[in-house]
């Protein structure tokens, strides 16, 4: 990287961090980059931005559920309460589904819009690429850049298995969007979907008795995930298109974050990090690199270490430490 | 024409052309010489700010003021538009939608300013917001309140305008979405019934008005070139409806049980290319709606040939008429009973697209009816999947169209110069003098009035009464047509419906989609990220059908592509296009105000830095098309560019050229 790229990266780096619209798409376009040169001034970028923001910055709240559940519907309307309090508002859409071709259809993620361009709004799409693990590394690399330059985070996808996983290592709390009558407690189960959300929305509470129903089922069932925590996820009826019950889901947002304190979301980021470390590294060396280095053991001894620093740097630090140790030099092996 | 020497005729369907342009006086010009050359029924076409609840002057109106139809903001310029025509006399096709109840409202109040009452007025207002929600995009409110509207409607005409058709439910427009025959016929029975159960649940609708409610609902089809499987859908849909009548309504006069339609033929079959041959086509339509007395339309307007070029002159539209009249006063059409009962041929290719529609229409009613298969975008997934197959068709030649994709050698053709003088061109002056006649109005009126009329409105919506009292009140008063919307939308919120346009891609690619494929995948690898396209759709028109199948292609071809659906500003497309980190903006604008959009896009990317090459694809006269390339459009597309592959390839040329990297 010659010097004037690199103050051209710090800059950029401090336009984000001074909350600057205009730098946010270009930054997000560099770490979406898969040239190598790119790649490294990514990498440098996402460090120097999450040293700042790993246990501050942006509220991260994710929204998943399956597709027809009226993600679309709630997101715009959470969209305009945060606006209505003057708070900004990034959002990450996240398409999992992946194409054979490389292609994708992408936006059409909120479904109620201001017919005005507010700047207090962004929105960026993120679609499936080739590689496994790949979307959640993107996802995290764009939820850094745009948490540096935003009040919230808002994190879409679509719930298609493993994606919430990866969506709820992102977020401070993660909400499921659940439809009426789109299953009993025990597909609900089966689905793992009473394990990872912290707050569960029944949208289209206009269906009446339906949407009862599987609110009913989904409070009897939320005690009953393998938790970490003794937090028991609310179950909220909404109708994003009436208006109603947002009240009450943005209450138990609220609430979750006050139920974690601020050591609980210290925790939790700290937690999602690591995750993204392990991604990172299991996608680039495997597990057999990994395991010529020292395996998943010494990883968690050093995440341990360095808990409180960027997840990117990291990831560069210990990638190079593993290619030494494949290379034969200082293998512990 | 009572020529003694021919045997007893039939009396005609109804002539009529759909028009309206500019202005309320230009339009009643155009009425008025319509009428005395033999029309014998009016179809006002208002422009999308009257059709989408905005005065002439808002922010959304610029660009769109008189160009697809006449701007009518008030009373004043309904009363001019209908100045010298009788309403008592009159048969009147309103092709409005969302502000339905007060285009309706401003009809009547005219209609009794001219000394008119309600109970003499004959004709029909569209009002079918299903099908808008699927195909033609000039929706405002959520399915819900729609629906009400719709059935206050009903339930107000059944008794105070009893002649007027208050719900036209088209088929008209599935079609030019890509519908089959056979969803183009469920998908309406579905659309009817969800507006008769909607009235039937009413309070104020009793079991004995029922009959009369379903003898009410009239319906508007298309009419295709394979004009014999047309003329069966015609039957198929008769029977249907008095099956439905009977069955499911318990309507016991099979009078009231007639399928009554009126008819615009198909628009989406005419080409751009050798334009006269439209002509053809269009008289082989208007007689698979004609031929068969049984399923004969009720009303009949043509399109002009040269409508794949721009907007037709009155003499196109004449042209469109006579092929009407000859059709009914010098053929021996109207002598015969029906001429096709008792063909096996028929009546099994009837059976066959009834069972077909009764399927799809089951699975339709078994996921909770045409607002719920609107809300989960089922039906609109299909219609995009259709028309999908159907331009695949077009471009693999396993679909002839003549003068398009085979016989395309051609003598330059007398009926189109150089020169664009083959269409009518809206005086660019047309929107300003418009906002000058409404600031003048607004001037006039007495504000204590408007304001009273307004609240009238409000209190009576939020009391569950009928919205077509006070909106007839708010007419008199001198309410403006933005100013009635806005009380609505203040009530009922606005909606955006699903594209329909999903992320399952086509299973078999034919060698030149592989060929763009490859391209579109190198470019990828030489830019850092695959080719990402903005599809933006700026303006009010709603017209989606194209953008959505551009969108579809683009993501064939392995780009990664963004479409927001419809009617956004130019400066939300700006914003999309910077946050989303887009390689090239692709524009699409059938409204005819494609200049002042397009040129907003432009100024707005200037303004915020961003170097994007942008396309641009709709009804765009040459000319225009020149002026778009002078102000840095790299490329303009028009109806005869059908083959979306070389669209796509030269994308990937475009985008290359602009990132240096060809």
């Amino acid at each position: 990287m010659s010097s004037r790229r690199a103050r051209a990266l710090a800059d950029l780096g401090e336009r984000l961090l001074a909350r600057e619209r205009a730098a946010v798409a270009p930054a997000l376009n560099l770490v979406d980059d898969r040239r190598p040169e790119a790649r490294k001034e990514a990498a440098a970028l996402l460090a120097a931005l999450e040293e700042k923001t790993l246990l501050g910055g942006a509220r991260r709240i994710g929204l998943t559920g399956a597709p027809g559940a009226g993600k679309s519907t709630l997101l715009g309307a959470l969209v305009q309460r945060f606006r209505s309090r003057d708070q900004t508002v990034g959002v990450i859409a996240v398409d999992p589904s992946s194409q054979r071709t490389g292609g994708a259809l992408l936006g059409d993620r909120m479904r109620v819009r201001s017919g005005s361009a507010d700047p207090g709004v962004f929105i960026r799409s993120l679609a499936a690429r080739d590689q496994l693990g790949g979307l959640a590394e993107a996802a995290r690399a764009s939820v850094t850049i745009v948490a540096a330059a935003f009040d919230v985070v808002l994190v879409e996808t679509v719930g298609v298995g493993q994606s919430e996983g990866e969506v709820a290592d992102l977020v401070d709390t993660l909400v499921y969007v659940a439809q009426p009558g789109a299953g009993d407690l025990l597909q609900f189960m089966k689905a793992g979907i009473l394990e990872l959300p912290d707050v569960v929305a029944v949208n289209k509470a206009d269906l009446g008795p339906m949407a009862e129903r599987t609110a009913n089922e989904l409070m009897a069932g939320a005690g009953m995930g393998e938790r970490t925590t003794e937090w028991v996820p609310p179950v909220v009826l909404v109708s994003a298109q009436e208006g109603t019950g947002l009240d009450e889901l943005e209450a138990a947002l609220e609430s979750h974050l006050e139920s974690l304190g601020p050591n609980g979301l210290q925790e939790r980021r700290r937690r999602g990090r690591d995750a993204g470390v392990r991604v990172s590294l299991e996608r680039r060396y495997g597990s057999h690199g990994l395991a010529a280095w020292g395996g998943h053991a010494k990883l968690e001894a050093r995440l341990a270490e360095a808990q409180d620093h960027s997840g990117f740097a990291l990831a560069e630090a210990l990638g190079q430490e593993i290619e030494s140790a494949l290379r034969g030099g200082g293998s512990d092996l | 024409m009572n020529d003694p020497a021919r045997p007893e005729r039939d009396r005609p369907w109804v002539f009529r052309t759909y028009s309206g342009h500019s202005s309320a006086e230009a339009s009643n010009t155009l009425y008025r010489s319509n009428l005395a050359k033999g029309q014998t029924g009016l179809s006002v076409a208002f422009d999308l700010p009257t059709q989408t609840g905005y005065d002439s002057d808002h922010p959304l109106a610029r660009g769109e003021v008189g160009k697809v139809g006449v701007p009518i903001g008030h009373i004043d310029d309904m009363e001019v538009l209908f100045r010298e025509i009788p309403l008592d006399q009159m048969n009147t096709s309103m092709t409005i939608n969302a502000t339905a109840a007060w285009l309706l409202a401003l009809y009547v109040a005219t209609a009794e300013r001219q000394g008119v009452t309600a109970d003499q007025l004959r004709g029909t207002t569209q009002n079918d917001l299903i099908k808008e929600y699927l195909s033609r995009g000039t929706y405002v409110f959520p399915p819900e309140p729609s629906m009400r509207l719709i059935s206050d409607m009903v339930a107000h005409s059944v008794t105070a305008i009893p002649k007027w058709n208050p719900v036209n439910i088209c088929s008209y427009h599935l079609q030019e979405a890509g519908a089959t025959p056979v969803q183009e016929i469920a998908y309406a029975m579905a659309n009817a019934i969800a507006v008769l159960d909607a009235v039937k649940a009413r309070d104020d609708v009793s079991d004995e008005v029922l009959p009369e409610v379903f003898a009410r609902i009239s319906f508007f089809l298309n009419a295709g070139i394979r004009f014999v499987e047309e003329i069966c859908k015609g039957r198929a849909m008769t029977e249907l409806w008095d099956e439905l009548g009977r069955d499911r309504y318990g309507v016991t006069d099979p009078k009231q049980r007639r399928f009554r339609y009126g008819v615009q033929v198909n628009s989406l079959g005419l080409t751009e290319a050798q334009p006269e041959n439209n002509v053809i086509r269009i008289v082989l339509e208007a007689l698979g709606v004609t031929f068969s007395k049984k399923a004969r339309c009720r009303a009949l307007q043509l399109p002009a040939w040269n409508e794949a070029l721009g907007l037709p002159r009155p003499w196109d539209q004449q042209w469109s008429l006579r092929i009407q009249q000859i059709l009914a006063y010098e053929t021996d059409l109207l002598e015969y009973p029906d001429l096709l009962d008792g063909s096996h041929v028929v009546e099994a290719k009837v059976e066959e697209l009834k069972k077909a529609a009764q399927e799809e229409l089951e699975r339709v009613l078994a996921m909770g009816g045409a607002v719920a298969a609107v809300e989960n975008a089922y039906m609109k997934q299909r219609l995009v999947e259709s028309h999908t197959a159907r331009l695949r068709a077009i471009e693999s030649g396993e679909l002839p169209i003549v003068g398009v994709n085979t016989y395309t050698e051609t003598e330059p053709s007398p009926l189109v110069g150089d020169d664009d003088s083959s269409i009518l061109k809206v005086d660019a002056a047309a929107e300003r003098e418009q906002i000058e006649r409404l600031n003048a109005f607004r001037a006039k009126r007495n504000d204590a009035d408007v304001k009273a009329a307004l609240q009238g409105l409000h209190d009576a919506l939020s009391n569950g009464e009928n919205v077509m009292p006070p909106s007839v009140r708010a007419a008199h008063a001198g309410v403006t047509g933005g100013e009635w919307a806005d009380t609505l939308r203040e009530l009922f919120g606005e909606y955006r419906a699903p594209t329909g346009v999903v992320a399952r891609e086509s299973q078999v690619a034919d060698e030149a989609t592989q060929q763009v494929r490859k391209r579109v995948r190198a470019l990828g690898e030489k830019l850092g990220r695959p080719l990402k396209i903005l599809v933006g759709k700026p303006g009010l028109d709603g017209h989606s059908n194209g953008a959505e199948q551009i969108a579809v292609k683009a993501r064939d071809v392995g780009m990664e592509v963004v479409y927001d659906g419809i009617r956004l500003t130019p400066a939300e497309i700006v914003q999309s296009a910077r946050d989303e980190g887009v390689h090239v903006i692709g524009l699409s604008i059938l409204s005819g105000s494609h200049l002042v959009l397009v040129l907003d896009v432009l100024a707005g990317l200037k303004n915020e830095g961003i170097d994007v090459p942008v396309i641009v694809g709709g009804i765009i006269p040459e000319e225009d098309a020149e002026s778009l390339r002078e102000a840095g459009i790299q490329r303009v597309y028009t109806p005869k560019d059908f083959n979306l592959t070389r669209i796509m390839d030269e994308v990937v040329d475009v985008v290359e050229a602009s990132a240096g990297v060809g």
